[in-house]
């Protein structure tokens, strides 16, 4: 087979195999390690390039838990700085934003945790709910100031009986995005299960149900329409991280 | 002039080695964060243009930022190691200082009007003033990335450059700068190509003065 031959041929299998991989994914829960190594990081340049720039990621990420202050506030803002209209993200366009029904939705909840009991959305709207304005910066870099309310991260953790001396919380995602982060940005006293949006339940394409908010990370870091939570000690990437975005990613 | 009259002049070291070092590792560091950073500027572009695809590095915005965020170690623990030494070392005294308007003005007269002599071993006052402005503009390029990489565990310092949005622009003025100083600074090496060797080798024949041999 020539070499134009197998280029298609890839083409036209990439689809396929990233359905495939979908599927392992949700099938796996969110055990993505091996995934992962298998993908690599498609930092394009060859393996040895891409393995050094991989190498570095991983001591940036050591850099950045070393450099988080798990004291240390994200800026907030008067509500007239809120960035209006607010835009739309995701690695699809908006057409393509799910549509979740709050009233079947369920936030399924496992891993190192006490009570496995699924969530529904009176039921986290019961829970005492906090509020913030911050900057929502974007690994492309721009940035929008936006106020998003819910059940801060910290309380509901501990409210599932979550081992919080695990390393990571991974989160799967009605568009079947994913993503985790470390235990100590999931404490922080800013990262909130956020379920509105200036006021209002979050619209579908700010995510709807629920999105976490993370005002100390980059705002791929802060997964929309959250299906699961998962808490372990196995790492477990993410959507954008597989493909080579730093994982920490801290602001 | 006779052929033995060159033996007379010495050949010393007008670069010593760590200067040497420290040049070609930053100018490595230099070309990977400009072109990776010309590709994480294309992902959402400050102003009304983009750079061509061809001057940039990463493929894509994971890749650019990939190396981006390795090549900074390089950039940064080299400045390190190069400001210790010439402050140290005395080899920005000796070397960039003095520069004042007058000198500046006499020098950059006689540079536009190529009358200028490019003396090797002894910077004229035009680029003394060049090479202090491209080491704060580095400086400047290094903290307000530092602003951009990490805005909340940094933010006293991106409050004090003006805040996130700023501090991209700040940022952005800084590179402008490098890469401007990189073309002036390559097409002098172009124009006198012995300045090249020097920097590599380190050594140049230099009629040394009893004035400069002092310092």
């Amino acid at each position: 087979m020539n070499r134009i031959d197998r280029k298609v041929l890839a083409d036209q299998l990439a689809p396929e195999l990233k359905r495939v991989e979908r599927r392992l994914l949700l099938r796996s829960g969110l055990s993505l390690g091996a995934l992962t190594m298998l993908t690599g990081c498609n930092l394009s340049d060859g393996d040895a390039v891409d393995r050094a720039l991989f190498a570095m990621s991983r001591f940036n990420d050591r850099v950045q838990g070393w450099l988080f202050d798990a004291n240390r506030l994200a800026p907030t803002f008067a509500a007239s700085e809120i960035t209006d209209p607010f835009p739309f993200n995701a690695y699809y366009p908006e057409d393509n934003t799910p549509e979740v029904d709050g009233d079947t939705w369920k936030l399924e909840v496992s891993g190192l945790v006490q009570d496995k009991t699924p969530w529904t959305l009176s039921k986290l709207r019961a829970m005492p709910q906090a509020s913030q304005i911050t900057r929502h910066i974007c690994i492309e870099g721009w940035s929008a100031i936006g106020e998003w309310s819910g059940v801060p991260f910290r309380s509901f953790l501990e409210r599932i009986g979550a081992d919080t001396r695990a390393q990571y919380v991974g989160f799967k995602c009605a568009d079947r995005y994913y993503s985790s982060i470390d235990m100590a940005t999931a404490l922080h006293p800013q990262t909130i299960l956020a379920t509105d949006f200036r006021g209002a339940p979050l619209p579908d394409k700010y995510g709807f149900p629920v999105k976490l908010r993370v005002p100390t990370k980059l705002g791929f870091k802060n997964p929309k329409h959250i299906t699961a939570i998962y808490v372990t000690n196995d790492y477990l990437g993410g959507w954008w991280e597989d493909q080579g975005y730093n994982w920490f990613s801290g602001s | 002039m006779s052929a033995a009259q060159p033996a007379r002049i010495p050949l010393i070291v007008i670069h010593p080695l760590v200067v040497r070092v420290t040049h070609w590792l930053n100018a490595v560091a230099i070309v990977v964060m400009v072109m990776s950073g010309w590709k994480i500027y294309n992902a959402s572009p400050l102003f009304g243009f983009s750079f061509p695809g061809w001057a940039t590095l990463g493929g894509w915005l994971g890749g650019a930022i990939a190396w981006h965020f390795a090549a900074m170690w390089l950039l940064v623990v080299n400045g390190l190691i190069y400001l210790a030494y010439g402050l140290a070392g005395r080899h920005f005294m000796r070397s960039f200082l003095p520069v004042g308007p007058s000198a500046v003005w006499r020098d950059l007269k006689e540079a536009l009007t190529f009358r200028l002599v490019h003396k090797l071993g002894t910077y004229n006052a035009v680029q003394r003033l060049l090479y202090i402005v491209v080491l704060v503009l580095v400086v400047g390029a290094v903290v307000s990335g530092l602003g951009l990489w990490k805005p909340v565990q940094f933010q006293g310092l991106v409050g004090l450059l003006g805040g996130y949005e700023l501090v991209r622009r700040i940022h952005f003025v800084a590179m402008a700068g490098i890469v401007g100083f990189t073309v002036v600074h390559l097409a002098l090496v172009a124009i006198v190509p012995s300045t090249l060797w020097a920097m590599i080798t380190g050594r140049a024949r230099v009629e040394v003065s009893a004035r400069e041999l002092k310092s």
